[in-house]
């Protein structure tokens, strides 16, 4: 059945799902004795059988199919960290206002904190262990970085630079303004914006070199 | 108007790596996701934990009962106060004892001073099972009078954030107590025209003649001003896995400091520091939150004591903000005198820190002192109470104290420029510190000194890149908008002394380079250690740090906080460098006759002066292994600290091992300065304004890494104009709940707030006091970040619009329609 569901549904049925797990989440946190968020079921890296209520799916991750049981309320940031020991993935506020978690889903970026895993079924995750050559070719935007010693503490660098790479998709050849939006969506709290602007600026100019060679 | 595009700046004439950009070791890891922070880290049979934290701001626990959760499966431990170590005395350094404060901070409680703060901690095979557990705890708090503002509780009959008072009170040969002040009702009569009431001080200072000062003044201003309290809201919260293994525990958690952090967990867990091993690689950003790690890291510790098996505490941000810290907002008032050419006569300041319930941060001390360096008045006084409130914990934020001093002070010195017509450069040039310039009060009849000050050349150089005649030349207005520029000076302390460096020319030729500095992003970890090359002339290349576990050798490292690593670290990696070369001269001279002086060292050789014999590192480092005693580091130099003294024993046998302690002369303290010029345009029908260009010139001595230079100048600027832009705590008065709790709510700059091209410099003028020139950089651009935005509003608006930052939009247009500031000018959190 999720097989014939249009992309656009697919995605307003995930944005739905999200914003009820999310307003279950501040329900149970808040200010009181406890915080109900940053839950997940351990179950499978503890090496104990699947919990009640996972399901065994298949996720198309990095170019690689894994299989992972996963909770019908997990997030696909706890999927990458959790289950599948993807943690370039950070978590920075686990409620989609830092961006630190941004994945590439369908090439299009998304704050993974933000995704029910189930969502993601059939289509194709990219976090940044699987942006460089298999060879250990940088991608053109890492190397951006390396390049420019872009970034401080690099705990938002994952996001920022998967945030990049979906923007430079649609606009390849951006102005310093137009990439600022494009990065809009990251906060970095070393606030290091205008090395990490000139980092992205130069991750674009060797992008373009890559796509004409 | 953009100001021209600066030349790519050259730095490092005379040195092959100092002054040069090169990929840092830390970077490739980083950019591909295999950097691993605390909270990435698995370890087998891990159990998870969660946090209780107080509702109330101010209670008691009248009743606990936790059988219901202890009985749940899946619950392994529950940690509360009890299983808490007693506060230890701690030894420092220097052999001297601190009695343990037994009134300051714990890891739990069962009397919380703030709300959020951490009650109990449950341990258990999943978080999910952890907080259901958290769900199941009977508990009953009593609630107690709160206070959230300084001035509440230093009323005659206002509330006490504490049983025991409001302040903390220092005595001599004792630990600090928490004690009373009240200042008398007449002491208020001011707050009813909005001027700060200035009762009894805890602390003052003064030289000079005031009443002199004042006298001779062609202009007195005389100036209330709030600052915010805003949280450091570090990236990565301050998660912590930890486990035990023979007795010992490993701690992973971000820390800013490598070394140094041992001393705080040692204390806190009551065991000897080599009992200790803490790994901290990569730490998602501190600005001085994590100097020293945190005390709630010893919670998974203790759980995993408790269950035996490892804990891991991931902290969430609504968690973090809680325990996380935050700068202490000021209630302020200075008085200025200012003569005809804008010189400053005499500064009369108040400062009235907010601290929350715990240790007393350092702020309202340090306000006084980089003022009185800052604009160097001929007569000052300094008066001020850090005052104890139930709002979370505050601490050190990257300027702390001298960032709220110099935003009091900025608004003041463009008053005056526009009260006496003077240029805004000028005025700022004018009262500028140059050369051994004399900061803070006298002791034994003798001010102290600084090492150096060029802030006057950086005011040159900033006012022509940013083209300042000719933007204070052009009209201001243009339709609804209004352009305002505006010019601050910042500076703050920028370097110790004393610590040692160390490393390892190996038998392979490679230098093994020991790094105590913590990595949190600011690179000096391994900037500092290019001296290193540079001395030996080796291919950085050819070097690998070592950083980021205590149990691998590393050498008595400062504290990376306080914008004192490049400066101390420097300093410690010449003299083991010094070392180094010295031990091959002697390896050479032993192998092949003459005298040490007689020979070379570059080019990964060491070789005879004009031609002849040589040894090349790799055989020089096992001829250190055949001689022994100091060579390989049998022998450690007397002078070290014993804990490098026990590293170096760790090291020795495994080549020519340097070490020593910097010994440097050093005259004055080292402060870093920077000249920040910003312009900002005003939309007055909305109130909204954006900051449409920045640059800050830095005075930093000489520069080592100019990338990672450009990061902190620009970076720090951004931290302390959101300060001026928009981030504040508010409170809920009635029930002393927080409500600005995420980044959304009191949100940090993002990359649309500032400019696209952003601008800085840097003079690179060597300080004269240390071998290699250079100075910390973290602190010093934090104040004329906030400064320059605060300055260039008040150039666009005028003088009756703010007397408080953060200035935002509803601040605007309710004072330019009523023609004066219209914000309440005192209470705390509005």
């Amino acid at each position: 059945m999720k097989e014939e569901i249009p992309p656009s549904e697919r995605e307003a049925t995930s944005l739905r799902l999200s914003r009820r797990n999310f307003i279950k989440g501040v329900i149970g946190g808040g200010v009181a004795a406890s915080s109900a968020h940053y839950l997940f079921r351990a179950s499978s890296l503890l090496g104990e059988s699947s919990a009640p209520g996972d399901r065994l799916l298949t996720l198309n991750v990095n170019g690689q199919l894994r299989r992972a049981d996963v909770m019908k309320q997990e997030t696909l940031a706890w999927t990458l960290r959790y289950k599948l020991g993807l943690t370039g993935t950070k978590l920075g506020c686990d409620r989609a206002e830092c961006g630190a978690c941004t994945v590439l889903i369908d090439d299009v970026p998304h704050y993974s904190c933000s995704v029910l895993t189930h969502t993601v079924r059939n289509k194709k995750v990219v976090t940044i262990e699987g942006l460089a050559n298999p060879d250990g070719t940088l991608h053109p935007v890492q190397q951006g970085v390396i390049d420019e010693q872009g970034f401080q503490c690099a705990f938002c660098m994952s996001g920022f630079i998967l945030s990049a790479v979906g923007y430079l998709k649609t606009h390849p050849n951006p102005t310093r303004a137009e990439l600022a939006h494009g990065l809009s969506g990251n906060l970095c709290r070393c606030q290091d914006y205008d090395k990490i602007l000139t980092a992205m600026m130069r991750g674009a100019e060797n992008l373009r070199k890559v796509s004409r060679a | 108007m953009p100001s021209p595009k600066s030349e790519m700046q050259k730095f490092g004439a005379k040195y092959k790596l100092i002054g040069k950009d090169y990929p840092t070791p830390d970077l490739y890891a980083k950019v591909t996701g295999k950097s691993k922070y605390a909270e990435d880290f698995r370890v087998d049979g891990m159990l998870f934990c969660k946090l209780l934290l107080s509702p109330v701001p101010h209670g008691r626990v009248k009743h606990l009962d936790l059988s219901k959760a202890l009985a749940m499966p899946g619950v392994k431990a529950i940690l509360t106060q009890d299983d808490l170590p007693a506060p230890a005395d701690s030894v420092t350094d220097l052999g001297v004892t601190i009695k343990a404060n037994t009134q300051g901070e714990k890891a739990l409680t069962m009397e919380p001073l703030y709300q959020g703060e951490p009650i109990l901690a449950v341990a258990a095979v999943d978080e999910w099972t952890a907080a259901e557990a958290i769900e199941k705890i009977d508990i009953e708090f009593e609630h107690l009078p709160f206070a959230l503002d300084p001035l509440e509780t230093l009323r005659p009959r206002g509330p006490n954030p504490r049983v025991e008072g409001n302040v903390w009170v220092e005595e001599e040969n004792s630990p600090p107590r928490v004690g009373v002040l009240k200042w008398k009702e007449e002491d208020f009569a001011p707050a009813k025209y909005g001027q700060l009431p200035m009762g009894k001080p805890q602390e003052e200072w003064s030289y000079g003649d005031l009443d002199a000062g004042f006298k001779n003044a062609a202009l007195v201003l005389d100036e209330t001003f709030v600052t915010p309290d805003t949280s450091h809201q570090t990236l990565e919260p301050r998660t912590a896995l930890a486990y035990w293994q023979n007795g010992k525990v490993f701690l992973h958690m971000g820390t800013q400091s490598t070394v140094q952090t041992l001393a705080g967990l040692g204390r806190w867990l009551n065991m000897d520091r080599s009992q200790i091993v803490l790994i901290s690689e990569y730490t998602g950003g501190g600005f001085g939150s994590k100097a020293t790690g945190y005390i709630f890291a010893i919670i998974p510790a203790l759980l995993a004591k408790k269950a035996n098996a490892p804990v891991m505490m991931r902290i969430s941000r609504e968690e973090e903000h809680f325990i996380g810290r935050a700068r202490p907002g000021f209630q302020g008032r200075i008085k200025a005198g200012f003569a005809k050419d804008g010189r400053i006569t005499a500064v009369d300041m108040y400062a009235i820190g907010n601290n929350g319930p715990y240790d007393e941060a350092g702020d309202v001390g340090a306000s006084g002192e980089i003022v009185s360096l800052l604009y160097q008045p001929p007569a000052m006084r300094w008066r001020g109470v850090t005052v104890l409130t139930n709002t979370p914990p505050r601490g050190p934020q990257s300027a702390p104290g001298g960032m709220q001093g110099i935003v009091m002070m900025e608004p003041i010195l463009a008053k005056a420029a526009r009260q006496l017509s003077l240029d805004h450069v000028a005025i700022h040039r004018i009262n500028s510190p140059e050369g051994k310039a004399e900061w803070g009060p006298a002791s034994n009849g003798k001010r102290a000194h600084a090492t150096s000050a060029f802030l006057k050349e950086a005011f040159d150089r900033g006012a022509e890149q940013f083209r300042w005649k000719e933007r204070v030349a052009q009209p201001k207005r243009s339709g609804s908008k209004v352009r305002g520029v505006g010019v601050s000076s910042s500076c703050f302390f920028a370097g110790s002394v004393g610590y040692d460096g160390l490393f390892v020319i190996r038998p392979d030729g490679r230098i093994a380079i020991q790094s105590g500095i913590g990595n949190l992003g600011t690179e000096s970890l391994s900037d500092v250690h290019r001296v290193v090359a540079e001395v030996l002339g080796v291919p950085w290349e050819k070097c690998d740090v070592i950083w980021g576990n205590t149990s691998k050798n590393l050498p008595w490292t400062c504290v990376s906080g306080g914008s004192q690593t490049t400066h101390a670290m420097t300093r410690a990696a010449h003299a083991a460098a010094m070392d180094g070369k010295q031990k091959l001269q002697e390896i050479a001279a032993k192998t092949f006759g003459g005298t040490p002086e007689q020979y070379e060292v570059g080019n990964e050789k060491v070789f005879r002066k004009g031609g002849g014999r040589s040894l090349t590192l790799a055989q020089a480092a096992q001829r250190a292994i055949q001689l022994g005693g100091k060579y390989d580091g049998h022998e450690p130099p007397p002078d070290v600290n014993k804990y490098t003294k026990t590293s170096i024993a760790a090291l020795a046998g495994q080549g020519l091992v340097a070490a020593a302690k910097d010994k440097y002369p050093h005259d004055g303290q080292s402060f870093s300065y920077v000249a920040s010029f910003a312009e900002v345009e005003v939309d007055l029908e909305t109130g909204k304004y954006f900051l449409t260009d920045y640059l800050a010139v830095a005075d930093v001595g000489t520069v080592i890494h100019p990338k990672a230079l450009s990061g902190q100048v620009l970076g720090r600027s951004i931290l302390g104009m959101g300060h001026a832009m928009g981030q504040k705590w508010v409170f809920d008065p009635q029930y002393g709940h927080t409500i600005s709790r995420r980044f959304y709510h009191t949100k940090p700059p993002t990359i649309l707030d500032v400019p696209t091209g952003m601008q800085w410099a840097a003079l690179d003028i060597p300080d004269p006091e240390t071998p290699v020139g250079a100075r910390g950089i973290g602190e010093p651009p934090v104040g004329g970040g906030c400064g320059a935005v605060l300055n260039a509003l008040s150039d666009a608006l005028g003088d009756e619009v703010f007397r408080r930052a953060p200035v935002n939009l509803d601040t605007i247009l309710t004072s330019l329609e009523a023609g004066r500031p219209m914000q309440e000018p005192l209470t705390a959190f509005i």
